[in-house]
C-alpha cells in the first residue's frame, strides 16, 4: 500500500479539523482535495503567464497559448489519447457527454434508432442521450444490472441486437465502484456498428487508462475527481470522428471565418473550445496529472482496492449492514445501508466525527431503484486515505447503531 | 477505535420519540376521501413524501402521508399529521410558520406548547443542512393548501 500519511502531508486542506476532530474525507467519488503542487501551478500562472490564449501577438499570449496546449498534450499522455487535437477541454464529463450527445449524437440519430445505456449510469451519462432520444423520435435502452452490481452481458447482448447508434456506459460505477469491462464491452458494440461512449469520470482518477487499448470511440473525464481543479476535464476522442462532427458551441475561437449570415469553423480541438477557455483549470489538471504520474496510477489502484476491502471486511463485522456491489472487479468505493437508519443519518453521525462521506442516490436514481433503497451511504477512498481511515469509518458507524439501538451505547 | 460516548448535539437530534414516529409512522398511508395532495421532493437527497387532507368547510378533518425519507422527514410528517387533525386551515399555516421558526432556531417557538412532540425536533435547528428535512411535510401542507 501507498503511505498515505506522507501523501497527505501534500493536501492543505486535510490538515483541517472537523467539529473538533481530523479531517476523514471519504468523499473522494464526489471530488477530490487538491495538493500543494495543483494550487502552486495555478498561482504561478496566475503570477506570470495570465493572457487570452491562441489569439495575442504578443509574447505573454504565446506563453499562456503554450501552457494551455501543453496541458493538453499532458492529458493525451495520460490517457493515451489518439492525438493531443483529439482532446477537447470541457468543463468536465457531463459537458464532454452533452458535447457528444449535442453534436455527434444530433448528426447521427434519427427516428427510430437506438441509444444504450445502462442503469448504473450516472445521470450525466442518461439525461444527455434521454433529451437527445426524446428530440429525435429514438428509443432509449437501459441494459440491465446484475444482483451484485454488474452490467448484465446477456441484456446487454440483446440491447445490440437493434443494432443502436451510440453505446455508452461508465467504466467505473460512482455508486458502486463496479469495474466494467470496457474493452470487451466496446468490443461487442462496434461489432454491431455502434459508437462507444465512455464516462470515464470515476476510472481516470484511479485506475490506468489507456482509451486506445480501450478501444472506445469518445471518452469523458472530469479534473476535479483527480485533483485538478473544478470546472476543469475533458472529452477525449477519435479525431476522424471529431472532424466530422457539426460543432457544439458558437462563438469566438470556434470558427474560421464569419461572414453576415454564416460562417466556417476551426480545426479540432478549437472548433469545441468556444470562448475563452479555462486555462487556469487546464494547467492545475495538468499539475495533477503529474502529481498522479508521480505516485503511479496502478499503485493507486492497488491502493485503493486494498482500502475497499479492507472496508467492506469492517463493514460486514457489523450486523445490520449492507454492502452493495460485486466484491471483485471493484474500485475504491463502498456503497452500503446499515439497518433502518437512513444515509442521511448515518452522513450527520459520521460528521460530528469529522468523517465526510456521501449519503443519498448518486445521481443513479434509476440504480437505487434496482437495488430497491431509496438512497445508500458511500464511503469512497484515495491515494491520501489510510487504513486509520477505515478504523474510523467503523468506529463511526458503531455511533450511529448505538444511536438506532443496533448496538448497546 | 473512538469510543467515547455520542456528543449530546446528536443525542438530542436522534431521541427516543423521534425514532419511535421514525419506526412507527403514524397516519402514513392514504384517503379514500382526499379533498387535497400534494407530492413534493428534495431532488438533491431524494427525500419524498405525499401529502393528503380531508377538509370539510376550513378544518383540516384528516392528514395522512407516504414517502421515504430520513428519520427527520418521516418523524417531522409523522407528528405534522397528528398535530393537523381537527386544525383549521389559518391555524395550520400558523402552526407551519412555528415550524419553520423553530428550524431557525427560535428558542420561544422551540417552546410553544402548540407544536406538541414536534418541539422534539428543536434540536434539528443544530443541524442547517438538515433543517430542510424537517420543513419538507410542512412545505408540502402549505402546497397542499395553497393549491
Amino acid at each position: 500500500m501507498l503511505d498515505a500519511a506522507r501523501l497527505r502531508a501534500d493536501f492543505p486542506l486535510l490538515r483541517q479539523r472537523e467539529n473538533g476532530h481530523p479531517l476523514v474525507y471519504l468523499d473522494n467519488a464526489a471530488t477530490t482535495q487538491k495538493p500543494q503542487s495543483v494550487l502552486d501551478a495555478i498561482t504561478e500562472y496566475y503570477r506570470t503567464t495570465n493572457a487570452n490564449v491562441h489569439r495575442g501577438a504578443y509574447d505573454l499570449a504565446i506563453r499562456a497559448t503554450e501552457a494551455y496546449e501543453a496541458a493538453r498534450a499532458k492529458l493525451a499522455g495520460f490517457v493515451n489519447a489518439w492525438a493531443p487535437e483529439g482532446v477537447v477541454f470541457t468543463r468536465g464529463t457531463t459537458e464532454a457527454i452533452n458535447l457528444v450527445a449535442g453534436a455527434y449524437g444530433r448528426a447521427h440519430v434519427r427516428a427510430g434508432d437506438s441509444v444504450v445505456v445502462t442503469a448504473m449510469d450516472h445521470h450525466s451519462n442518461l439525461v444527455p442521450w434521454q433529451m437527445l432520444c426524446q428530440e429525435k423520435g429514438a428509443t432509449l435502452r437501459m441494459v440491465e444490472i446484475t444482483e451484485d452490481g454488474r452490467i448484465d452481458l446477456s441484456d446487454y447482448g440483446r440491447a445490440l441486437e437493434r443494432r443502436p447508434k451510440i453505446v455508452a456506459f461508465p467504466y467505473v460505477s460512482n455508486a458502486l465502484g463496479t469495474v466494467n469491462p470496457a474493452a470487451q464491452l466496446a468490443r461487442l458494440a462496434h461489432a454491431v456498428g455502434a459508437v462507444v461512449v465512455v464516462d470515464g469520470a470515476q476510472s481516470t482518477p484511479h485506475l490506468r487508462v489507456d482509451v486506445q487499448a480501450l478501444d472506445c470511440d469518445f471518452y469523458a473525464l472530469s479534473g476535479h475527481k483527480m485533483l485538478g481543479p473544478m470546472g476543469s476535464g475533458a472529452l477525449v476522442a477519435r479525431p476522424e470522428l471529431l472532424d466530422a462532427m457539426p460543432p457544439y458551441h458558437g462563438g469566438g475561437e470556434m470558427i474560421s471565418r464569419v461572414w453576415d449570415d454564416h460562417s466556417t469553423y476551426n480545426t479540432i480541438p478549437h472548433k469545441f473550445e468556444a470562448g475563452t477557455p479555462n486555462v487556469e483549470g487546464a494547467v492545475g489538471l495538468a499539475a495533477a496529472i503529474a502529481y498522479l504520474e508521480g505516485v503511479g496510477p496502478e499503485r493507486i489502484a492497488e491502493h485503493e482496492q486494498a482500502l475497499a476491502a479492507a472496508a467492506i471486511e469492517r463493514l460486514a463485522q457489523i450486523e445490520g449492514v449492507t454492502v452493495y456491489g460485486p466484491r471483485d472487479h471493484r474500485a475504491g468505493v463502498v456503497s452500503f445501508t446499515y439497518g433502518d437508519i437512513h444515509p442521511h443519518d448515518i452522513a450527520t453521525i459520521l460528521d460530528q466525527d469529522g468523517i465526510c462521506i456521501r449519503a443519498g442516490h448518486h445521481c443513479a436514481q434509476p440504480l437505487m431503484r434496482r437495488l430497491n433503497v431509496p438512497a445508500t451511504a458511500r464511503a469512497s477512498f484515495y491515494l491520501y486515505n489510510g487504513l486509520d481511515d477505515v478504523d474510523v469509518l467503523a468506529g463511526g458507524l458503531v455511533k450511529a447503531g448505538a444511536l438506532f439501538g443496533y448496538v448497546p451505547a | 477505535m473512538d469510543t467515547s460516548p455520542p456528543d449530546p448535539q446528536l443525542s438530542a437530534l436522534y431521541q427516543e420519540l423521534i425514532l419511535d414516529h421514525y419506526r412507527r409512522p403514524r397516519n402514513k398511508g392514504t384517503l379514500d376521501d382526499a379533498t387535497h395532495s400534494v407530492s413534493l421532493n428534495n431532488p438533491l437527497c431524494g427525500d419524498e413524501i405525499d401529502l393528503q387532507l380531508r377538509v370539510d368547510g376550513d378544518v383540516i378533518k384528516e392528514a395522512r402521508f407516504i414517502g421515504r425519507g430520513c428519520s427527520i422527514t418521516q418523524a417531522a410528517a409523522s407528528m405534522m399529521t397528528q398535530l393537523l387533525k381537527d386544525r383549521s386551515i389559518p391555524h395550520a399555516l400558523a402552526l407551519a410558520d412555528r415550524m419553520s421558526a423553530m428550524m431557525h432556531g427560535d428558542e420561544a417557538a422551540a417552546r410553544d406548547k402548540a407544536l406538541g412532540e414536534l418541539r422534539a425536533l428543536a434540536g434539528v435547528s443544530k443541524f442547517p443542512v438538515r433543517v430542510k428535512c424537517a420543513l419538507l411535510p410542512w412545505n408540502a401542507l402549505t402546497d397542499a393548501i395553497k393549491a
